[in-house]
């Protein structure tokens, strides 16, 4: 057990230091950023704004790793979150109950998974191609259901997901962590991950051995579906309002790299639900840390790319090479 | 000949990997215009020995020496540039480019800064002419057969380097007409003065062109001996260091019951052109062996057997019952095992570990909710790997890194732990090591013996005649004959390979 234990914390450690190397960063360059303080019943500091301002990617990131590891993509998941918040606004402005209202938000996100997975699954579309057809026609169908204008709505318990607190945190980030936790546990406990990683890595070959590679490519897109739809529905409630075209707007690229910056290959495979995580928070802290340490906002995109692109470095094959022939000549017997 | 100057020499060569030394201390010599075979058995280092000459690996210690001189290749292009050029047994050319352009690419003539078609296409022939091949240049190379694209690749290394010319398992995938267009290839580039080194796991092959053999161990050097001066069981000897008795027979085993009842029971199966309807059926304890030439219909018969691919029509009768066939996850909760002719393609999931690898079909057939707890993983693993002698540092090895013949047991290992009652293997002895090789026979045996069913397909007949009780003949997409028990010799097998097709009879 403790060598799993070993390999699952060298497995992380790369992400865990660059979120360290980032916030002391930020740390340096704004000292009152680790000032923590409680009010209202729930904690208050930037690094709680980041876990939660973290939310939305960190939610797709959980189903975007799934769909990676099975050698696939999902361009979508912006897309499915404008339409989750959409219908979720209109029901709620519509006066559906909140369950219901969830229940069908949700519902929709698995469908729109349904719809990828099949394409990708069962006609063998590739699956950038495949996902790219809802990520251009989702944003359509949100301004479909939201009629072109911004919804907004004043019902509290819905603007409670965004806003409200449980726990003594916000209530986005106790979900993030509550999924991140399931979803690490069910395919941990179950064998799940490795049958994941098994199609991702020689689909025909796990064909052959029995494994139900179709059900499996549908499966982790619906669960990416789903991740969107929580997303969503965040995002939604923490504006009061759903934005057709500005909700989730390009959120999918930033999930494609916290699963990247997390240190699961494009080409399928192993995965780290865990790591991904980490990963969708270091680009959260890179935001953060740039708002509040005073740069003009016109410097935003170009300091983030230079940090993913520092972090991309370090994790390249070739210096993970020379980094591994190193350890081996100082640890090998 | 044997006074020929030495071309390529390596002194002491070593080669270390975590876990393992690949090379210790390995001296080998290449003359120039000799063929030398280099033998071992998987894991033996030849590959590693190969791959630091050509500069895939950089050697940890020792020398290499082209003409006398020192020479330390950083990558397999500088290897080419001084001389030294490889030919895989996956043809590493384009498929999708023409002959031409694969002969030529990146020194193509220009014209005005443009590629020049019409000068490629005639230096192409011209050099192609010189290994006695007139085809059309112009065609992409994939319209060609593995033979013709392997003489392209060696005519492309050689005109790249020109001095020595390493060839690794060329005639894996190539039927016997074709060995021999390659091996006079071979020897008029002997006649010419290159240095060859020729790797191959068919011993007749081996005797058939080398001038010397040097055989490799453990990472070790055994020895070197002329061709000429070695036979059959001592070369075998070199390479296993232990005695071999000869593992083959000369006739099938007799004696099988078939009274009893057919386990499995295929009528009518087949698939327009694919393979034309076969009725076949497999008893408890029995071996079929399965013979016929590369693209007869055998891969194909394996796969319609075990619904790897679709069928038309036709039933499948398994104890007598009705058998729904219609996915390989139907197949494999009737019992059945499958283990492709493709190992790395069908086969192994080359990143995921050995234990997984091995767990996988039992973790697939009991569902994703039911996991196969990790230490009950680690025993089977270890279980498997003590029982069938898999060659790994350790279970948790990525399966990509082994050798052919660990994977090949690794495969089976995988079908063994979820106790199947048949078991078809296409080609588990391709591209396998003597040893390993003896050691999947007797396995196959041992299985047969304990109540198994196998259908085994081979291109070793050798092999086939050892462990069949009947063999299934296929040639031209039709199973055209059935040999029982003594009837079964390699000649016959042969005999019922060559015989011209008679058009009607089987057409369906």
């Amino acid at each position: 057990m403790n060598g799993t234990l070993a390999r699952f914390g060298r497995r992380i450690a790369p992400q865990l230091v660059t979120l360290a190397v980032v916030v002391a960063m930020i740390g340096i360059v704004f000292p009152g950023f680790f000032d923590i303080s409680i009010a209202n019943g729930r904690l208050y500091g930037s690094p709680i704004d980041i876990l939660n301002r973290g939310a939305p990617v960190a939610l797709l990131a959980i189903g975007m790793t799934l769909v990676i590891a099975t050698g696939g993509i999902d361009l979508s998941v912006g897309a499915v979150m404008a339409i989750c918040g959409a219908i979720a606004a209109t029901l709620i402005v519509d006066g559906y109950s909140l369950p219901a209202t969830l229940a069908l938000s949700l519902g929709a996100g698995l469908l729109c998974g349904l719809w990828n997975g099949l394409l990708v699954a069962v006609l063998g579309i590739q699956p950038i191609v495949a996902t790219l057809i809802l990520m251009v026609a989702g944003r359509g169908i949100a301004q479909l259901v939201t009629e072109g204008m911004i919804r907004t709505f004043s019902h509290h318990g819905f603007a409670s997901l965004g806003s409200g607190n449980l726990l003594w945190l916000p209530t986005p980030v106790v979900i993030w962590v509550c999924a991140g936790i399931l979803a690490t546990l069910v395919v941990r406990r179950t064998a799940l991950g490795m049958l994941i990683e098994a199609v991702g890595i020689n689909r025909r070959a796990s064909m052959l051995a029995g494994v139900n590679a179709r059900l499996l490519i549908v499966t982790v897109y619906m669960v990416s579906g789903l991740c969107a739809a929580m997303a969503g529905l965040i995002v939604t409630a923490d504006i009061r309002g759903a934005d057709a075209n500005n909700a989730g707007l390009f959120l999918e690229l930033d999930a494609i790299l916290a699963v990247v910056v997390g240190g699961t290959s494009l080409l399928g495979g192993h995965f780290s639900l865990i790591a991904s995580l980490i990963g969708a928070m270091i680009i959260q802290a890179i935001n953060t840390g740039i708002l509040v340490a005073g740069f003009p906002p016109e410097f935003n995109l170009v300091i983030k790319a230079c940090i993913v692109l520092a972090i991309l470095v370090l994790q390249s094959p070739a210096l993970q090479g020379a980094a591994m022939l190193f350890s081996r000549t100082k640890g090998q017997p | 000949m044997t006074n020929n100057p030495t071309l390529l020499a390596a002194v002491g060569l070593s080669k270390t990997f975590p876990g393992t030394r690949a090379l210790d201390g390995v001296d080998f010599d290449l003359r120039a215009g000799e063929v030398h075979a280099l033998l071992g058995e998987n894991g033996a280092g030849k590959s590693t020995l190969i791959k630091c000459l050509t500069g895939a690996y950089r050697r940890d210690g020792g020398d290499i020496l082209l003409e006398g001189a020192s020479i330390d290749p950083r990558d397999t292009q500088e290897a080419q540039r001084l001389g030294i050029g490889t030919v895989y047994q996956e043809v590493n050319l384009l498929p999708n480019l023409t002959v031409a352009d694969n002969l030529l690419l990146g020194r193509q003539p220009r014209r005005l800064g443009l590629v020049s078609r019409r000068e490629t296409n005639r230096i192409a022939r011209e050099m192609l002419s010189r290994y006695g091949l007139t085809i059309d240049v112009a065609r992409s190379l994939d319209s060609y057969s593995v033979a013709i694209q392997q003489i392209v690749a060696i005519a492309r290394a050689v005109s790249l380097s020109g001095k020595v010319l390493i060839l690794d398992e060329p005639t894996a995938s190539l039927d016997r007409d074709e060995v021999r267009m390659l091996f006079d290839v071979v020897r008029s580039l002997r006649a010419q003065g290159l240095g060859i080194v020729f790797i191959s796991h068919f011993l007749d092959q081996v005797f058939d062109i080398s001038d010397r053999i040097t055989v490799l161990r453990n990472g070790r050097l055994v020895g070197v001996r002329d061709a000429a001066t070695l036979d059959r069981t001592q070369l075998i000897n070199m390479m296993l260091g232990r005695e071999l008795s000869e593992e083959t027979r000369d006739r099938g085993r007799g004696g099988f019951d078939y009274a009893q009842r057919a386990r499995i029971a295929y009528v009518g199966t087949g698939r327009a052109g694919v393979i034309a309807p076969f009725d076949l059926s497999i008893h408890r304890g029995e071996v079929v062996g399965m013979a016929g030439l590369l693209g007869s219909g055998r891969t194909e018969t394996a796969e319609l057997m075990f619904a790897a691919a679709p069928r038309d029509g036709g039933s499948v009768n398994k104890d007598g019952k009705p058998l729904k066939l219609a996915s390989p996850r139907d197949a494999i909760a009737a019992g059945f095992g499958f283990s492709p002719e493709d190992r790395k393609t069908s086969g192994i999931i080359g990143d995921m570990s050995v234990r997984e690898n091995i767990v996988l079909a039992l973790q697939a057939r009991q569902g994703w909710m039911r996991p196969v707890r990790l230490s009950r993983q680690r025993e089977m693993a270890d279980d498997y790997i003590r029982r069938l002698d898999i060659r790994t540092p350790d279970a948790e090895k990525p399966i990509g890194q082994l050798s052919g013949g660990n994977q090949q047991k690794a495969l089976l290992a995988r079908w063994l732990a979820t106790n199947p009652e048949f078991l078809i293997l296409d080609e588990p002895t391709r591209g396998i090591d003597v040893g390993a090789h003896a050691e999947i026979i007797r396995m196959i045996e041992n299985l047969c013996e304990s109540g198994m069913s196998l259908l085994v397909i081979s291109s070793e007949l050798d092999e086939l005649v050892t462990y069949s009780h009947r063999v299934v003949v296929v040639r031209d997409r039709v199973h055209v004959a059935e040999l029982i028990g003594e009837e079964i010799t390699t000649d016959s097998i042969v005999a019922a390979i060559a015989k011209p097709s008679p058009a009607p009879e089987t057409s369906a």
